[in-house]
């Protein structure tokens, strides 16, 4: 007689047990990956979503006792810096990222600047703040816009560098081979070919240095200051004053002792994830469409 | 020791093929990788019109000569070429040479299809726009398309990027971009061994086809497929004698001839699989 073997699901067997409970694990790890992210949301959007209104993005910030207000010119100062930042951090990091990548691989500049770059992502941003204090508003005698941007391109630049780097290594090596079999000069294949197929993944590179610039408070606090002015009001002098950013305005606003200014942090807060949410599903979005 | 050629004296010209004419007179006399010696002593006449299939067992230097030919290996560091290959009354590997030029004139298609990552269409206008054609580029992408048997599949997505297509048709399209441009020659390295018997079909037919306008060179491990469609063959091989694996020209005729009666005892038994 032979015994017909049993197939159904037993959980009491040791091996079906333990293979059942680690993957539930599994899950619920990931679930609780993700509680932290959504519960900033949520309070983030029911304590700062109710100052949202066409007066948050158009006004200048109240003064002491007053109602109201704004937080206008820390969006624009925000956007303005960064925007200068990366004017720096982008044409630098992506030619350095192709001296890296194509044509100095292996020589000894390359790997050192590999290792400074690698060292740099993981330097406390307050020291780019610290070196752009002495690098440039002790130069120039005043915070200013330029003193921001260029503390918050020093926080861009190796990201930039290095993604780049790794997007234009991810080229397929016969893509190469062809545009050199159709008769390219090695500039041609980077311009041609190499550059337009790494361009997502630099993309998406430039987009997460963008976001963590954004946010990032400490190196604005030696360099830009802060102002409760609008940065644009007597012409191109005024990158050279002061600047006001939703970073600091955050970290000013949320230490007062007036309900009008802690909403307006908050509120500020919301704008500012959300600009930064934004630009990770759009860097996801361009990764994503070209394949 | 030399190889033996057989070349002209075996080449009775097809009943329709005008006189034969050497479009590339390739002159191997020593091939270095560093300072190892990849080829030997061969010489491979190409003649005009037809297709000439390189075989022989792995190793034995078939696509080095090759890439030699377009120049493609100098991107091979510690690469040395000795010989001369002339081709259009100008030797290649003469200092005063711009490598890139040559490229330009004699095309190539790789063992794995690698279109570039944009659209159909600029794949197939890339050369020309690197040559800065001035004239109707619809027409030539067309015509190339076409000549590559690719037009009927991809007329309705010519925007569509290169890459989405099935590697069959992105092998087409590779040929459709070397063919562009119209390059005399066309080399190509085991251009169907990354496809399947479909495919290959497909391109070998197509490879017929384009014989009437241009010189085709192929390098293939397949020997019924260099039977398919090689006018003539060189058979390579590796020599292991003195310690290296250096490959050199074992003999060179017509594909029919080579096949059904072999000059070399070498090549007799490769051709009949007794080869170790």
């Amino acid at each position: 007689m032979k015994a017909t073997p049993d197939f159904t699901r037993n959980l009491t067997e040791p091996r079906a047990l333990k293979s059942f409970i680690l993957s539930t694990l599994t899950v619920a790890c990931t679930l609780l990956a993700c509680v932290p992210l959504f519960s900033v949301l949520y309070v983030l959007v029911i304590r700062g979503g109710k100052r949202f209104s066409l007066e948050l993005f158009t006004a200048l910030p109240p003064t002491a006792l007053d109602t109201g207000g704004g937080i206008g010119n820390a969006i624009v100062g925000t956007l303005v810096m960064v925007g200068i930042a990366s004017l720096i951090a982008v044409p630098f990091g992506i030619l350095a990222a192709i001296f890296l990548a194509e044509f100095g691989q292996d020589t000894r500049i390359a790997t050192i600047a590999r290792f400074s770059a690698k060292t740099m992502t993981g330097i406390p941003s307050i020291l780019a703040g610290v070196f752009a204090y002495a690098a440039v508003v002790m130069v120039t005698g005043t915070y200013s816009a330029v003193a921001g941007g260029i503390a918050l391109s020093l926080l861009m630049l190796p990201t930039v560098m290095l993604t780049a780097e790794e997007s234009i290594r991810m080229v397929p090596r016969i893509m190469r081979e062809a545009a050199v079999g159709m008769g390219c000069t090695p500039s041609q294949v980077m311009w041609k070919v190499t550059l337009p197929a790494a361009m997502p993944g630099m993309i998406t590179g430039v987009m997460l240095a963008v976001a963590r610039a954004a946010g990032e408070t400490a190196p604005l606090l030696f360099t830009a200051l802060f102002s409760d002015y609008w940065i644009f009001q007597g012409g191109a002098g005024d990158l050279m004053e002061p600047t006001a950013s939703l970073a600091v305005l955050i970290y000013n606003f949320s230490g007062m002792p007036f309900e009008n200014q802690i909403e307006l942090a908050w509120a500020a807060s919301l704008v500012l994830v959300l600009m930064v949410l934004f630009l990770n599903i759009t860097s996801r979005l361009i990764s994503q469409r070209k394949r | 020791m030399t190889s033996s050629t057989r070349n002209n004296q075996a080449a009775l010209p097809a009943s329709d093929a005008a006189p034969d004419e050497v479009v590339i007179d390739c002159r191997v006399e020593k091939i270095f990788y560093g300072n190892f010696l990849a080829v030997r002593d061969s010489h491979l006449p190409i003649l005009k019109n037809r297709i000439t299939g390189f075989i022989g067992p792995s190793g034995c230097g078939k696509s080095t000569v090759l890439k030699s030919i377009n120049r493609m290996n100098d991107l091979v560091r510690n690469f040395r070429f000795y010989g001369h290959i002339h081709f259009e009354g100008q030797d290649l590997y003469d200092k005063k040479v711009d490598p890139v030029t040559v490229r330009r004139h004699i095309g190539m298609v790789f063992q794995q299809p690698n279109p570039f990552s944009m659209s159909i269409y600029e794949n197939v206008a890339f050369g020309l726009r690197l040559n800065r054609y001035r004239g109707d580029y619809d027409a030539r992408v067309e015509e190339a398309l076409r000549r590559a048997a690719l037009w009927d599949e991809v007329k309705d997505k010519l925007r569509n990027n290169g890459m989405s297509l099935s590697g069959g048709q992105q092998q087409r399209l590779c040929i459709a971009r070397a063919i562009a441009t119209r390059p005399p020659v066309l080399l190509m390295d085991e251009p169907c061994s990354a496809l399947d018997p479909i495919a290959t079909r497909q391109v070998e037919e197509l490879m017929v086809e384009l014989k009437k306008d241009y010189t085709l060179v192929i390098v293939t491990h397949n020997m019924q497929q260099a039977q398919r469609v090689a006018d003539r063959t060189a058979f390579f091989s590796v020599d292991i004698t003195r310690g290296g694996r250096t490959g050199y020209l074992v003999e060179m005729g017509e594909t029919t001839e080579l096949f059904a009666n072999p000059g070399e005892e070498l090549t007799r038994e490769y051709l009949s699989g007794q080869f170790s």
